[in-house]
């Protein structure tokens, strides 16, 4: 009896082998790197001015009412994507500001221009040091953060159409 | 044209695969013993009739593979970039070579290479196999069809190499610059030799098992086929770690990612299966075992492959690209692994029980050896695998290489000694004492040379001084069977052997020399500067611009002096490709007697500094050295087997 046990032993943990990877094939979009920050407050940073024309942003600056901290560069495509899903935040009255990841003036200046302009602070950080600090391992990334300046959800990839509730739905929670 | 060519004659292949897939089944039915009993004359005929064909269908079916795949790689030589995978992995700027290796850097490509060459072993085995029975080599052919057959379909239904793209673009997208070298355009043809090899054993053993016949004929049949594999496995190993080490630019010779681990898990599996077809070949025991391994040594080169090639390890998006493709290898596993596994659980308690042994005996030793390797390769598998595991409990690891270091590290040392002790034993059963005294000089030698190392380099840490005694014990002892030998009349396996545990011994010196004594220096430097690194003064003399056929690079000359001896120069680049764009270290290393030095050039930090990566690694090149002598001994046996098989029909002719 034993044998018989043995002999389909490896059968067994192969079928278990299966599934595993099967389940690893199916569900796989794991890989977003969450940031250890969220629930806590903001690093302290403070960012020099990028865009012409609007202020530079510090952590000081996102305390009081709840806000959403975009983290982009105008050289990402995905960011392309999701700047309409943007503008429609700030048309719902949501405040957007902004982190430049290794970005130029004029090339931000040219983004804004090209896809519309939803934030009202744009930071200049040219060596990802703020974004590494917050815990953000790409772009775009998004970032809720509450009255008190604490990171309430962050919402890592680009906001596509169907995910504007969800972040919506976020920034109710964090009132 | 040609491309369509390759297209047609890659579906002819593929239906010569189920040609030769039913033959085999429909001769092996009509001839299955209840009907023979019957003495059903007709059915007899019509099933050898059937069975004919097999062969036949199985060399034409290797040649037009072939040829598709020789169609495919004219398309890339030609730089007919209207084939999209030419479009895509091509440049018409790049060097031939790289155009030639072109065709199997990339997925279509690599896996129409695969079924090119298990086509082509399936036609070498009808043609080269004569001594197995005829049914059992049917039921061999028939499965190397079935397998041969699923990989035809994933081609052309999920990843056909010779699609057209229109409109054509005007040039290609260019080859990773990292592939472009040598070494590497020559590295996964090597493992897919290795792995097929092994499909071939699979076969076999799926074969034996359908017919029950699994002896000692059988193990004589399968063996040159595993070392044929083993071979080339170590020889794609060594050159993939050597690659690694030169290429990458990191220093590192072997990194425990999942690519490697996924050559490495059939090699010890192969390893095994080598050692364990010895005993079924010579005393007719371990027959179960024997087939498991050869199920399980393909089993783990597929799944290595399907690991690699879907990316559910490394990046989980690449799949989500493309997730029919990954299904349809994951069904293809699941059938062929499942579909052996469960012969196995059906059939092999039907084969006899094969010859029983004392437990120190070489059987004794080889059952160890078995069991120390498979033991290794469930913890690179479970390391593996783990972080896939982990994730569907939802949290997030990486396995790296301090798991694969405490865990594999004991047990190789432990392996050693199995190596060293193994061929000093006598088949069947032995004397405890007259086995002690055999093993006293290497154990002396082991013994002292760890005390020497313990007294005068005693910070190398205990891995290490443990590694390099057992390596000088192992050393030893492996060329004590030639003692009191008469050396022209010691069979070439045997030399084989010799070699390939002597190389063992000299990689894992290499392996803990390196570990213990390397000498890492990062600098700063500007021009001017100088720096010592282990018995070298290395001098930044200038930073100049370099230009290749398709790279533009930044060079640093480094002029280097060891003692009094005369200067030189080394030129660490850091290249740029454009087409993709990418950014690659080619490290200058400078090889001595008794070490590598390894010199990279990094990042500037605009205020006139260049980073320099400086390593002094002492006999670093005995790990790959002791690689080339595992995969020469191999070569060796291989060739003193297949003589002596040669021989033997004559032999009994004659008697």
């Amino acid at each position: 009896m034993n044998r018989r046990l043995l002999i389909w032993l490896p059968f067994a943990v192969f079928v278990g082998l299966a599934g595993l990877v099967l389940y690893g094939l199916y569900r796989p979009d794991n890989t977003v790197v969450r940031s250890a920050l969220v629930g806590k407050p903001l690093p302290e940073f403070r960012l020099a001015p990028i865009a012409p024309g609007k202020p530079g942003l510090a952590a000081a600056d996102m305390k009081g009412g709840v806000r959403l901290l975009n983290v982009f560069g105008s050289w990402c495509i995905p960011c392309i994507a999701e700047a309409p899903q943007l503008m429609a935040l700030k048309n719902r009255g949501v405040e957007i500001d902004a982190i430049a990841i290794r970005d130029t003036g004029p090339a931000v200046q040219r983004f804004l221009t090209e896809n519309g302009d939803p934030y009202a602070r744009v930071g200049d950080d040219p060596r990802s040091q703020v974004q590494l600090s917050l815990g953000s391992s790409g772009v775009p990334e998004t970032f809720v953060i509450d009255a008190e300046g604490r990171i309430a959800h962050q919402h890592v990839g680009p906001i596509n159409a169907n995910e504007v509730d969800d972040i919506l739905k976020a920034i109710e929670d964090a009132k | 044209m040609i491309a369509e060519t390759g297209l047609a004659a890659l579906w002819l292949a593929a239906a010569l695969a189920l040609l030769q897939l039913m033959l085999a089944a429909g001769g092996l039915w009509s001839a299955r013993p209840g009907r023979a009993d019957r003495q059903d004359r007709a059915s007899v005929a019509a099933a050898a009739q059937l069975m004919g064909g097999v062969r036949p269908v199985a060399v034409v079916q290797g040649l037009l593979a072939a040829l598709s795949f020789a169609l495919l790689i004219l398309v890339f030589v030609r730089s007919d970039m209207s084939v999209l995978l030419v479009a895509t992995n091509s440049h018409s700027m790049k060097p031939l070579i790289y155009k030639i290796a072109g065709a199997w850097g990339n997925h279509e490509g690599s896996m129409l290479l695969w079924v090119t060459i298990l086509s082509l072993a399936g036609g070498a085995i009808a043609i080269l196999e004569r001594r197995l029975a005829e049914r059992t080599l049917v039921a061999t052919l028939g499965a190397q069809a079935l397998i041969a057959l699923g990989f035809y379909a994933f081609l052309l239904f999920a990843s056909n190499p010779f699609a057209r793209v229109s409109p054509a673009p005007v040039d290609g997208n260019g080859l990773n610059p990292l592939l472009q070298d040598p070494g590497l355009a020559f590295h996964p043809p090597t493992l897919y030799f290795g792995y097929v090899g092994l499909s071939v054993a699979f076969s076999f053993a799926v074969g034996a098992l359908v017919t029950r016949d699994v002896g000692a004929a059988f193990a004589r049949a399968m063996r040159p086929w595993v070392l044929g594999a083993w071979v080339f496995l170590t020889i794609g190993i060594t050159a993939g770690s050597y690659w690694a080490y030169y290429e990458l630019g990191w220093g590192g010779w072997w990194f425990w990612d999942p690519v490697e681990n996924a050559s490495l898990m059939p090699w010890l599996a192969a390893t095994a299966l080598l050692h364990s077809v010895t005993v079924l070949a010579t005393r007719d025991g371990l027959r179960a075992w024997t087939v498991m391994l050869a199920v399980v040594a393909f089993s783990m080169s597929m799944i290595g492959t399907f690991l690699v090639r879907s990316g559910i390890l490394t990046s989980v998006h690449a799949f989500a690209v493309d997730p029919t493709r990954g299904s349809f290898i994951l069904a293809l596993l699941v059938l062929y692994i499942g579909g052996a596994l469960a012969l196995f659980g059906a059939r092999i308690g039907t084969v006899k029980q094969g010859s029983t042994f004392e437990p120190i005996s070489r059987e004794g030793g080889l059952v160890l050896n078995n069991l120390l390797l498979s033991v290794i390769l469930g913890i690179v598998l479970i390391g593996t695998l783990y972080p896939i595991l982990a994730q569907a409990m939802g949290t997030q690891l990486s396995v790296g290489p301090p798991f694969f270091n405490k865990t594999i590290v004991p047990i190789t040392l432990l392996l050693m000694i199995g190596i060293a002790v193994g061929p000093m034993i006598r088949w069947r059963r032995d004397d405890g004492q007259a086995l002690l005294n055999r093993v006293t000089i290497p154990l002396a030698v082991a013994v002292f040379t760890a005390a020497a190392f313990f007294v005068f380099a005693w910070g190398a840490g205990a891995f290490a001084i443990l590694g390099l005694g057992l390596a000088a014990g192992l050393a030893v002892a492996s060329v004590a069977p030639l003692w009191k030998r008469n050396l022209r009349r010691t069979p070439l396996f045997t030399w084989g052997m010799v070699i390939a545990h002597l190389g063992v011994a000299v990689s894992i010196a290499g392996m803990a020399s390196e570990r213990a004594f390397t000498i890492e220096k990062l600098v700063a430097a500007r021009v001017g500067d100088a720096f010592w690194v282990g018995p070298y003064r290395v001098e930044m003399r200038g930073i100049r611009p370099a230009i290749g056929p398709n790279w533009s690079a930044i060079e640093a000359a480094l002029s280097v002096r060891r003692g009094q001896g005369d200067p030189f120069w080394m030129h660490p680049q850091s290249r740029y490709f454009s087409d993709p764009p990418t950014n690659t270290s080619e490290a200058d290393i400078l090889t001595a007697a008794d070490g590598q030095l390894y010199t990279v050039i990094g990042q500037p930090d605009g205020q006139g500094r260049w980073q320099l990566r400086l390593w002094w690694k002492p006999w670093v090149t005995l790990i790959w050295a002791g690689g080339g002598l595992i995969g020469f001994g191999g070569l060796l046996s291989l060739i003193g087997r297949v003589r002596r098989e040669r021989k033997a029909p004559r032999r009994e002719a004659l008697a």
